[in-house]
């Protein structure tokens, strides 16, 4: 990166820093730090979304709907993660693949699984084999989001169903002596007074899903785990012009700083958050606000 | 006769579709096992295996793209085509062509050391580290020594160097460079262990005719004796050539 990197054997200590922590595998691994972050901030909105849907499912007076939610719920919360990390995204990608397969390769007559391979036609590919390798790592991405979020999805779902259910059933009936219908009351009373129930379990929610990230290089993207242990392992002289032991704690030092920052940023946000969604609540928090503000 | 023709032109169809020379081929490697595979300075796959496959697909006339996957399923990711080869430095045995296909071997059968602190450990019946769902885990568990397995090899020096294992079984070709670099702390000890039948390039079963392009362009590579220069670059001058 700058110009003095040439020869990096002659080197003082400083310099030789400067040059090895800006290699391209270093900006690999700056880049996986973003990579951490966005799929967090697109993740937790959409789990978010699951968890409603899955909880609104749940509740659900029609015996099929609710059913299904609570299927959702109870299977997704059942199976360990590394086996759904394995598993369901492999056959979500294959399922995908077999349908694009079936509607563009109609007059393809081999069988599509032959012993172990799953073969598609060229064109059927998600995504082709000869996209650029930045789709294929979207793509993977696209897909680390979608099986996070129905993870998650499956844990804020349960959560936000006890939420719905803790919220006090006077004030709901007190909505429908006001002559609300029921849709209404679920809007205006039910969704606005759940959330501070919620709170707390979708808090922890969070905090897990920022340390289950390394669950990533499962499927084949490259997270900031993978990298540390990667750059900080032995490096002999005859591959790269950085030689150096077993530097991995180093790195994994950086990590634990990384995680504990983020961490505790979360834990201002989400108080705040508490504050604000407790004001005027019926809870013994929404009474402490109360009577402060009155003295 | 009818249908034979038929199915005669099906399959000259497809081989064309399948051989077309806009064909993108992708090439599953590990890049964590220096000289064969790994990540240079730049971020990018190199090695003897990135310089060796980019010429067979200049030979063959594909356009190729690298692909890094892990080790642990290296396999499942091949079988259910997100790539279309394995470059890994992934040894021929008779478990794995259960599942894939190899081209012939592009590096010939080399006998694995062990690699210990001193030359007066018990090879027999010691702690033996070798990495996860290598020949060299698999030989270790059929004899009377202990066997720790790590997920790199990196992770196997490691444990050798704190004493948690007494020896490493690994591939010569990765080992020697480590223990040139240790300053006689690390010792080549015992016998060698003669295992596999060289390193070949794993396809899918259904994939024939991808196996029997590249197998025609190693074949073209041993004859004029670029294969050998490929070898003794990334090698040494003692490597097995052919």
């Amino acid at each position: 990166m700058f110009s003095f990197c040439a020869d990096p054997a002659t080197l003082d200590r400083l310099p030789w820093f400067a040059c090895y922590l800006t290699t391209g595998v270093h900006m690999s691994f700056y880049v996986a730090f973003a990579k951490v972050v966005v799929l967090l901030l697109i993740t937790a909105p959409v789990a978010l979304a699951f968890g409603f849907l899955g909880a609104m499912a749940a509740r659900a007076h029609f015996l099929p709907v609710s059913l299904l939610g609570k299927t959702y719920i109870t299977i997704v919360r059942g199976v360990p993660d590394i086996a759904f990390f394995l598993f369901f995204v492999i056959a979500l990608d294959q399922g995908v693949e077999w349908l694009r397969h079936k509607v563009l390769c109609s007059d393809w007559d081999q069988p599509v699984r032959q012993g172990s391979d799953f073969v598609v036609c060229a064109q059927a590919k998600l995504p082709l084999n000869s996209a650029a390798q930045w789709v294929h790592e979207t793509y993977g991405f696209a897909l680390a989001i979608i099986t996070f979020s129905i993870v998650f999805g499956a844990f804020a779902a349960n959560v936000i169903f006890g939420a719905m259910r803790a919220v006090p059933h006077t004030q709901l009936e007190t909505g429908a002596a006001y002559g609300m219908s029921r849709h209404q009351i679920f809007r205006r009373i039910l969704i606005p007074q759940m959330w501070v129930y919620a709170l707390p379990g979708l808090s922890n929610l969070w905090m897990v899903l920022i340390k289950a990230t390394p669950l990533l290089f499962l499927l084949g993207i490259e997270d900031i785990v993978y990298w540390a242990r990667e750059l900080g392992g032995t490096k002999s002289g005859r591959f790269t012009s950085y030689p150096h032991g077993d530097w991995r704690m180093w790195y994994f030092l950086v990590l634990l700083v990384f995680y504990l920052c983020f961490t505790r940023v979360s834990e201002i946000l989400l108080e705040r958050i508490m504050q604000r969604l407790t004001r005027g609540q019926a809870t013994a928090g929404g009474e402490a606000q109360r009577k402060a503000g009155l003295l | 006769m009818k249908k034979t023709i038929l199915a005669t032109a099906v399959l000259a169809l497809s081989a064309g579709v399948g051989l077309a020379q806009d064909r993108t081929v992708r090439m599953g490697t590990e890049g964590a096992y220096a000289p064969y595979n790994f990540t240079n300075d730049a971020g990018e796959i190199d090695g003897f295996e990135r310089e060796l496959g980019d010429e067979l697909c200049n030979r063959a006339e594909l356009t190729c793209e690298w692909v890094k996957n892990d080790w642990d399923s290296i396999i499942p990711n091949l079988v259910s085509g997100n790539y279309d080869t394995i470059m890994a430095g992934m040894t021929v045995t008779d478990e794995r062509e259960m599942v894939i296909d190899f081209t012939q071997d592009y590096q010939p059968p080399t006998p694995s050391p062990y690699v210990a602190l001193s030359e007066d450990v018990d090879l027999e019946t010691g702690v033996i580290a070798a990495q996860t769902g290598t020949l060299q885990a698999a030989f270790v568990a059929e004899t009377p020594a202990t066997l720790i397995e790590f997920a790199t090899f990196d992770e196997t020096i490691a444990a050798l160097r704190s004493g948690e294992a007494d020896a490493v079984l690994a591939d010569l070709e990765y080992l020697a460079p480590v223990v040139e670099d240790s300053s006689g702390e690390l010792l080549f000890v015992g016998d060698r262990v003669p295992l596999g039948k060289g390193i070949g390039m794993g396809v899918r079963k259904s994939d024939s005719d991808l196996r029997d392009t590249f197998d025609a362009a190693i074949s073209s590579m041993k004859e004029d004796g670029s294969l050998n220069e490929l070898l003794i670059k990334w090698f040494g001058e003692n490597t097995a050539t052919y």
